[in-house]
């Protein structure tokens, strides 16, 4: 066997990822069975407590909302070849701008305050990416160390400004002043009484705007073409006219400020308040989303609604199957990740060459010649 | 602040930079072999779950340490594997097993000893005691001397003297042997080694290997010598620390020994001072916190010197056909 040929497009972005996917649910139900409860139940349990009724459909897509912005900012930064690990910290410092605004225009409208504190949020998200973009493009510091770096920043940080900056004199708990209703994020249950109690809110639509957005920026635009160009290989960008550490900075900028978005769903959404640790990990489940969405806004929204789903039925599942604890989603999350990012090369050398077995040789030759073709 | 406080302190240094220490080394051979790991916080959150619930069940400490150091080094082999013979990528690889150490530990944990994750807390024998070297307490009365190998010196973990040991035996490996010098330039130009007749893949493994081992040790000194049993999410994160130092040591043994010193001692400045003054201007005990990290950031950017990791560092290596 001698040249490799690429495995065909629906193979690799619907294939390759639905394999890698019920690789990470067999290790996960086998784990289920080495404690002795059942998988197929708790499959059930999850499909139940994710679509089965308004509550939990609410809660899905609550998860959601927050797991598109997350996997958009690591999609984005993933198209420029730039690894952002640190969407949770973006979206953590973010939720300072989300409630100075907030805070602000409460007594005013939400139609005021929300677009206001989206900017402010973006702004404040981006900020923190931008730093570790300036640092990698003009100084040479490896992005993915500094975002892990500036996580932890963020931590220490938001600590210090909600207990000591925040934190009203009359309130015991670490957090903010509670943001007045007219400057609340309208609920989806205040016109669909069907969601129930949950707290899924407008923020969704920014979420899909968010996805529609990415998408022409990426695939549209001349700043997305470069993007990509710089993603594939940056010395034929830089000989292209490109300013790789300008593309660099912007892109990570982007990222940071779609991480950021979290915090509109969190803060005036959720909460109505700055609280610890608001973000829970969504930065990371990010990372699962945008690998198993191969880095395409379609691909995320099915993904956030995958893990959205993992979540809440994680939630539903703790209660139902008291052996179960809502850990075992972060455990299908790793694997999602570790499968679909880091153990792609388990199936896809097989399934070259399944696809070559089963198909002519002067077939694959043609579908080689003409795919080369387009693509250039 | 009297003599007594410093040596305190000093002596809280000592134990909360042993862990990092014993990180920073189990990094320092994967890292110098070529492969960025940033999974060791999910190495050792594994390491520490593992020995924490065989020192209960056994109620042997070193049933416990051998336990730690297995699932370690499997959980190693694991990413090894991903990264190494799968030529995946590296980050997304450390990334995924940090998330399935704090995955599996919670799940197991709640699953197997119910109680909320952690492990039961251990006896006597499932623990590490002290070790009191000679003469210590006949020396206690010199002045200056008596105290400083005493208190600060003496009365230490078993795992606490090997993490400094190792220190000297990773920069004889590294700079006086025949594997370490072959580590060290698979790590900057694989190519090279493997046109010497030298198996990269081979010599990539055995780093891991070590790595593995070494993350087992920091783990286990967590849950069976620090603390007694396991807690939820142990590590809180040290691994990142680890990590840092590492970088910041610039991927070297000696240096690494100092900075996990210097991060040791923020740490234990911070549980001490709740804020601390300087020049009439208040410093917050975040701030502390944040120093590791801010100094990498610094580092990393080159404006106090200049950290360069290993050349071929994240790059899989495939041979030419």
């Amino acid at each position: 066997m001698s040249a490799r040929r690429p495995i065909p497009r629906w193979a690799d972005i619907a294939l390759l990822p639905a394999i890698n996917l019920i690789l990470a649910f067999l290790v996960s139900g086998l784990v289920v069975l080495l404690v002795g409860e059942n998988p197929f139940h708790a499959i059930q349990v999850i499909i139940y407590g994710a679509f089965g009724y308004g509550d939990g459909f609410g809660y899905t897509l609550y998860y959601a909302t927050n797991f598109i912005f997350t996997g958009l900012a690591v999609a984005v930064a993933a198209h420029a070849g730039l690894f952002n690990i640190g969407g949770d910290g973006q979206a953590y410092v973010a939720g300072l701008g989300a409630i100075v605004v907030a805070l602000a225009l409460d007594q005013t409208h939400w139609l005021l305050a929300m677009p206001l504190a989206i900017i402010a949020a973006g702004a404040v998200g981006g900020f923190w990416a931008f730093i570790p973009g300036y640092l990698q493009a003009k100084r040479g510091s490896h992005v993915v160390i500094t975002t892990i770096m500036f996580n932890f920043i963020a931590a220490a940080l938001m600590v210090y400004m909600v207990n000591r900056v925040l934190k009203p004199a009359t309130t015991m708990a670490p957090e903010s002043a509670t943001i007045a209703v007219p400057g609340r994020v309208p609920q989806l249950r205040q016109f669909f009484s069907f969601f129930g109690y949950s707290p899924v809110n407008l923020s969704i639509v920014i979420a899909i705007a968010a996805l529609i957005g990415v998408y022409f920026l990426v695939w549209r635009t001349k700043f997305g073409y470069a993007m990509r160009v710089l993603g594939a290989n940056p010395t034929a960008s830089r000989y292209a006219g490109i300013s790789n550490s300008k593309m660099i900075m912007i892109t990570m900028t982007i990222s940071g400020a779609l991480a950021g978005m979290v915090a509109i769903n969190e803060v005036m959404g959720v909460q109505n308040r700055l609280v610890l640790d608001f973000v829970a990990g969504a930065g990371f489940v990010g990372i699962a989303v945008a690998l198993m969405g191969r880095n395409h806004p379609i691909g995320i929204l099915l993904a956030s609604l995958l893990f959205g789903a993992l979540y809440q039925g994680g939630q539903e599942l703790q209660f139902v199957i008291p052996g179960i604890t809502r850990e075992m989603i972060v455990v299908i999350q790793a694997l999602v990740i570790l499968f679909t990012g880091a153990m792609e090369g388990l199936f896809r050398p097989t399934l070259e060459r399944a696809f070559m077995l089963y198909t002519p040789e002067h077939k694959t030759e043609a579908v080689a010649v003409s795919t080369a073709k387009t693509e250039s | 602040m009297d003599i007594a406080t410093i040596l305190s302190i000093l002596d809280a240094t000592i134990r909360l930079s042993t862990p990092l220490l014993l990180a920073c080394l189990a990094g320092l051979y994967s890292e110098r072999a070529g492969i960025f790991d940033i999974g060791l916080e999910g190495k050792m959150l594994a390491a520490a779950f593992a020995a924490g619930a065989v020192a209960a069940v056994t109620g042997s400490a070193w049933m416990g340490l051998l336990a730690g150091m297995a699932v370690s080094l499997g959980t190693a082999l694991l990413q090894g594997v991903a990264a190494i013979t799968l030529k995946g990528n590296q980050l997304i690889a450390g990334v995924a097993i940090n998330m399935l150490a704090a995955g599996m530990t919670t799940f197991l944990g709640q699953t197997w000893f119910g109680q909320g994750g952690r492990t039961p807390p251990l006896n006597e024998g499932g623990r590490f005691s002290v070790i009191t070297l000679p003469f210590a307490s006949e020396l206690s009365g010199v002045p200056i001397i008596g105290p400083i190998y005493a208190d600060l010196i003496s009365g230490h973990y078993l795992l606490v003297y090997i993490g400094f040991i190792m220190v000297a035996v990773t920069a004889y490996v590294l700079y006086r042997t025949r594997f370490g010098l072959r580590l060290r330039a698979v790590g900057e130009n694989p190519k090279a080694v493997d046109t010497a007749g030298i198996s990269v893949v081979a010599l990539r493994y055995q780093a891991v290997i070590i790595t593995g081992l070494l993350c087992g040790l920091a783990g286990a000194y967590f849950s069976i010598a620090q603390g007694s049993g396991f807690g939820n999410n142990m590590t809180a994160g040290k691994g990142y620390i680890a990590l840092a130092a590492l970088i910041f040591a610039k991927w070297k043994p000696v240096p690494a020994m100092f900075t996990c010193l210097l991060f040791g001692f923020l740490d234990a400045l911070q549980i001490r001072l709740q804020s601390a003054r300087l020049g009439g201007i208040e410093i917050p005990v975040q701030a502390i916190q944040a120093l590791p990290y801010v100094l990498t950031v610094i580092l990393l950017a080159g404006f106090i010197g200049k950290a360069v990791g290993p050349k071929a560092g994240g790059v899989p290596y495939t041979k030419e056909r």
